[in-house]
Formats: structure tokens, sequence, C-alpha cells
């Protein structure tokens, strides 16, 4: 059964690769039938090897396949393998299963589109090459898998690249994760050299054997391994690509910008954890930037007007939340939040898809009206979202999960309750936004639009991910609520989970509910007020900000592309090429000069001829 | 059988070869011209000839009937060229057929 691991991205590639060949030549039906298929038949081998996995007892339960050799130089040896163990098959079972339910939705969300053939093709690449990130055993497979997706995240974000404007979204996303993907590669030459291998378990073991707890070098390799992670994951300081992401169409919001890619990064640091844990610097490190990413991405979140862009800031904010949780050592903690986080953000992706295709491409939530009567079932799904996304105590899955990152805050010594702090009022701003956005977008009016109805391809996923949101939650609850330990038993079993105190988490959940109930203060009972205090200048000036993301694209404007711009502008007649071009000019001056003699006369020809043997004879003779 | 002294033989090379070069650069009709490196051709077999009896090697007649082969090649591909060329230009003279400009 453990053998069905090796052809978990086996399938979706094979469905990319009969899509890209001869897409245009099947009808849609085929089209959407490899497109589901494939990752269906993936989804199914991978929850029967991942079950088949945890039938195994024992702490070191994994499974590892060397399919081939791909590169032998001097020492270093890279295969082609799988390796499945634990926190690999739960990444593999969300990758597939959240897919399969996001192409699902999008044989109906994307039905009227052209290039459907296309689109199922470059989906299919993205899931076949974030199993091969997931599943690689060493570090370049999972760097082929990584850079796969970003490829994958480049062509679907421009995937409607008529519109400039989605073609710059595009290559600023490949570009600004490029920055992070450098670092990781040089991470990755620096641990090939150093310790001399890629394979990922032995790597971890020489690190933890040869280099002491804070050394330079291990500081340094996980440092660049950290990059790496921020970029694919849109933190800050490289988060600026992940807002304007949105521009693709929602299915692929969902699917790579929410549930899986910008996850990566997450799972790559909770995959090298042994190595940044003898690297302390760089643990409070990947928690200040959990934090600041938290908090920058909440404010954001708060005054964005377009619903996807809401949801992108929220993503970078959930994903500071899993750094969070890695930076302070809690790893399981940090996977459990990515679960949770790509079942419940990935819902609120296909519900905004239904909204926006409801509204016929409107994406501003002060526009959508009298959607709660027309949509009753897209409502109850939103605000199951928005609950779980809140943390809405007890009831969902986002509760549970964030809790846990919460209490392991409060287990580091000296920052811990500093964290601790920041991470709750990150709860309040985020139950802040995600009700914000589900009181406005589902405002009743006089004036109410005709929406388009909804097939049950897109009502299917979405009720089984809202189900999802509510119910992952059982995977592992605090000590003060039953004390389930699944999900940490299964990734971790020797790991312990230390005791978390239960007024931290009254605390928390107080947090929550006072966040929604600002949101109803604000946005629902004192409507008018708000929006007359959101009129003055002071106000103004806030939302301006806040709306611009704290203003990072303009500093990145003003401190990178406007000097290279300027460098650019002033070289433009390329004062190197100047040199070239004199050289070009001299041979064409010459040539001129000789083909003068080629005039057609043919016996002066002759004559050059009988000259030319003239004097080479006499140089042989008088020599 | 060694009557003729390699310097004769050589001699009478050079003066056909001078024949065929100064018909070359005289004459302006094209199938003179032609000529002319037959002339040419022959000067060089007569060279390959009487040196090859010089040294008793038959390597210098081998080289004749190369070079006659040769020869009836190029005249047969050359008259053929002549032939087009009058049946373009009307004309033999190599003066008048100047089309390329240096």
């Amino acid at each position: 059964m453990l053998r069905l691991a090796c052809l978990i991205p086996l399938f979706p590639f094979a469905g990319f690769a009969l899509l890209a060949l001869a897409g245009s030549r099947l009808s849609r039906r085929v089209v959407a039938g490899i497109g589901v298929g494939s990752v269906a038949l993936s989804a199914a081998a991978a929850f029967i090897s991942s079950g088949a996995l945890a039938m195994i007892p024992g702490p070191d339960r994994g499974y590892a396949a060397t399919l081939w050799t791909w590169m032998q130089s001097g020492d270093l040896s890279v295969s082609m393998g799988i390796h499945l163990d634990p926190l690999a098959a739960v990444m593999a079972c969300v990758v597939t299963g959240v897919g399969l339910l996001i192409h699902i939705y999008s044989t109906a969300y994307m039905a009227e589109e052209p290039d459907y053939a296309r689109f199922f093709a470059y989906m299919n690449l993205f899931v076949a090459c974030m199993l091969v990130l997931v599943l690689a055993d060493n570090l370049l497979s999972l760097y082929l898998g990584w850079e796969g997706v970003g490829l994958c995240s480049y062509l679907l974000i421009g995937f409607w690249y008529r519109d400039r404007g989605n073609c710059a979204a595009a290559m600023k996303a490949f570009i600004v994760t490029r920055i992070g993907d450098a670092a990781m590669a040089v991470g990755l030459l620096l641990i090939a050299v150093e310790l001399g291998t890629l394979n990922i378990s032995e790597a971890l073991a020489r690190a933890q054997e040869l280099w002491p707890v804070g050394g330079t070098l291990a500081t340094v390799a996980a440092g660049l391994l950290l990059a790496g992670a921020i970029g694919k994951s849109a933190q800050v300081p490289l988060h600026v690509w992940l807002p304007d992401a949105m521009a693709g169409p929602t299915p692929v919001s969902a699917l790579i910008h929410a549930a899986t890619m910008v996850t990566a990064g997450a799972y790559l640091l909770a995959r090298m954890h042994a190595l940044t844990a003898v690297a302390p610097a760089i643990m409070l490190t990947i928690a200040v930037i959990g934090i600041a990413s938290i908090l920058i991405g909440a404010v954001s979140a708060l005054a964005q007007r377009d619903l996807k862009r809401i949801l992108a800031y929220s993503t970078m904010s959930q994903v500071g939340y899993m750094f969070l949780a890695l930076g302070v050592g809690a790893w399981t903690a940090a996977i459990f939040h990515l679960v949770t986080h790509a079942f419940f953000k990935s819902l609120l992706f296909l519900a905004a898809g239904a909204l926006i295709h409801a509204m016929r491409g409107e994406q501003d939530i002060f526009a959508m009206r009298g959607l709660r009567r027309k949509l009753p079932m897209v409502f109850t799904v939103f605000v199951i979202g928005s609950a779980a996304l809140a943390g809405l105590p007890l009831v969902t899955a986002g509760f549970y999960s964030k809790e846990m990152i919460l209490g392991a805050t409060l287990h580091l010594p000296t920052y811990g309750p500093y964290f601790w702090g920041a991470g709750l009022v990150g709860v309040l701003l985020t139950s802040i936004y995600a009700f914000r956005a589900a009181f406005v977008a589902f405002r009743t009016s006089d004036d109410e639009a005709e929406p388009h109805g909804l097939s049950l391809a897109m009502t299917v996923p979405l009720g089984v991910l809202a189900a999802l949101s509510i119910v992952a939650g059982m995977l592992g609850t605090p000590h003060g609520l039953g004390n389930v330990q699944i999900l940490s038993q299964f990734l971790a079993p020797a790991s312990h989970v230390g005791e978390s105190a239960v007024g931290p988490l009254i605390v928390a959940s107080a947090a929550s509910l006072l966040g929604i109930g600002v949101a109803w203060l604000v946005y629902v009972r004192f409507r008018e007020s708000s929006e007359r205090l959101a009129e003055t200048d002071w106000a103004l000036g806030v939302t301006e900000f806040c709306k611009g993301g704290c203003r990072f694209d303009a500093l990145y404007n003003t401190m990178l592309v406007e000097p290279f711009a300027y460098v650019a502008g002033a070289n433009a007649p390329d004062i190197i090429d100047r040199g070239y071009d004199l050289v070009a000019r001299a041979i064409g001056k010459a040539h001129q000069t000789i083909s003068r003699l080629q005039d057609g006369r043919l016996r002066w020809y002759v004559g050059g001829l009988a000259l030319g043997a003239v004097f080479l004879v006499g140089v042989v003779v008088l020599r | 059988m060694n009557a003729l002294p390699l310097s004769h033989g050589l001699a009478v090379a050079a003066v056909l070869f001078g024949i065929g070069v100064a018909g070359l650069l005289a004459r302006r009709n094209l199938i003179f011209m032609l000529m002319s490196v037959e002339i040419l051709l022959a000067a060089a077999g007569m060279a390959f000839v009487v040196a090859g009896s010089r040294w008793g090697e038959p390597d210098g007649q081998i080289m004749l009937v190369f070079i006659l082969a040769m020869a009836a090649a190029e005249l047969s591909v050359g008259l053929a060229l002549v032939m087009q060329i009058y049946h373009a230009l009307k004309t033999l003279d190599t003066d008048s057929i100047r089309q390329l400009r240096g």
C-alpha cells in the first residue's frame, strides 16, 4: 500500500502532459474529466498510502523509495526519491484533497473560459510540482518542485494574459519570490558543500552532529533557507507580490495563493526544524517575521475594499501565525494551522469566487448587494469560513489551531509573553476584518441584483470545505478541552505538547468575540456614524496607509524600482554596445573597399591569379 | 628510353603554360578563354608526365589520365555555361558581361 506513494505525483503530471499535448483537440467534458480525474487518482493514492503509514507502529515510521539517481558528481549523489513520513503524508493529503475540491469547483467556475484545457493543464502541473516538493527526499528535488510551483503560480496569475496588469502582477510575483529562491539556492549549495549531502534526513542528522548550537554556519544556512521560505510564503519583507497575485482566476487564488503554495515556506521550515533548532537567532527571526506579517497583513486587510485582496492579506497574516509557531519551536502546531487554514481559506476564496461570479465580476465588497437572500448557501459557508478565520471559540477549526500556536508561544521563556500579546492583537484584528467582509458583502438593500445561480460542482466543494473548517479542529484540542492530540501524535510521536493554561485560552476567545462585536458595531449597528467618521481627513489618511499595504510597495518603488529604472534610462543607448558598433562599422567599411575589386571583369581576375602564381613561385624559387 | 631530358620537357610545359595564360589574358571571347584553360591543363599534364618518366614512376601518367577526365568534365560544364550565357545575353565578350558591380 505504501508503494502507492510513488504514484501520487505521477497522476497529475500525466494529466498535465495529456492536456498540454492534446488539450485543444479534446472536448470540454473530456478536459474536465482528465483534469479532475488525475487529481482524484492522486488523492486516492495519497489517502491510501497515508492510511497505510498511520498503521505502522513505532516512532520512526516512514517510507522511502529511490526511483533513480538524478546526478552523481564526486562524493555528492542526488537521487530522485519519494519520502513519505507523517509530515509529508499530511501535506500530500491536504494538497490533493483541497486540490481535488478546487478542481471540481473550477470545472463550473471556468466553464465559459475559452482556454479551458490550458487552465487545467497548468493546475495539474501545479499539483504535480507541489507533490514533488512535498514528497522529495532530498533538498534538490524539493527545490525542483519549489521552482515548479513558482512557475505555475506565474503562469496562472497571468492566465488572462491579454490584460497588461495581469502580466505585471505575474512578473512581480515571479521576481519577488525569485529573490528568496536565489538565497535558498545558495543555502542548498552551502549545505551540500559543508555537510556533503543533500538528502534531507542525512543533512539534518549531520547538522545536529557537526554544527554547534548557534554556530555561524548553522545560522547562515538556516537564514538562507528562511529567506526562501519568506519569499514563497509572502512574509514581511517579501510579501508584496501576494495581494497583486489575486489577478489570477479565483480557484487559482484558492489553491495556490491560499491553501498550498504559500504554505510551502512553512512546510520547508517544519521539514528542516532540526536545522533551525541549532540556530536560535534564526528561530527568533522567524518568530519576529511571523509577528510582523500577522500585524501588517491584518492591518492592511482592514482597509481593503476588494474582497480578494482582503483574503490575500489575511493569508499573509495567517501564514504569519505558522511562522510564529515555527519560531517558537512548535512545528506541529504550525502544520495544524496549515491544515485548518487550507480548509477555511480555500473555502473563503471559493465562496468569494461564487459571489464575484454572481455579481458578474464585481469584487468591491461595498458594491455587493442583496446576496444573503439570493445565495443563502454561499452566505452560510462564507460566515463559517469567516468564523474559522476569526477563531470563533469552540466551534471552529481555526480556534483550535490558533490556540495551539498561542499556547506554544507562552512556553518560550523570555519573549514568549510578548509574542503571545502580539498574537492576541492579531486575533482581534483578524476577527474584525473577517466579519467586516462578511457584514459588508452581505448587506441587504432594496435594489437587489439578480445573481447567477450556482451549479452542483460549485456547491459541493463549498459544503465539504465548510464541514472540514468546523470538524478539523478535532485533530488537536487544548488541555482544557479534551486534550486530543491526533495530529501532533501522528507527526511527532515523541514530542510532548506542554500543558496550556485555561486563562490565556479564555482571553484569546474573548479577543475573537470582541473583534466580531467591534465589526458588528462599526459596520452594522452604527454604520452611519462610522461612515461619517471615515470621511474625516485623519481617518482617510490612515485608510490610505493601510490600503497601500503599509506603504511597502511605495517604499520598494522608491528604493529599488525607480533607481533601477533611472539607471536603465540613462543607459538606454547602451554605452558598452557603442564599442561593438564601432567594430561592426570598421568591418563594413573594409568590406566596401575590398568588394570594389569584384567588378565582374573576368580578365582582371585572371591577371590577379597569374600575378599571385608568379609571386608564390617567386617566393619558392628565390628563398 | 631516357632520351628526353627533364629540362626539355619542363621547358615545353612552361611554354605551353605561358601560351595558356597569355591567351586567357588577351582573349575576350569566352570560348577562346576556355580553350586557353585547356592549354593550361595540358601544360600541367605535360609536366606530370615528364617528371614521372624522369623518376621511372607511373604516377605521372596516372595523374595525366585524371587531368584529362577532369578537363573533359570542366569543359562540358563550361560549354553548358557558355551556351546559357549566350542565350541570356547574346554575347560572349567578357568585357561586356559585367553585371557584377563591386
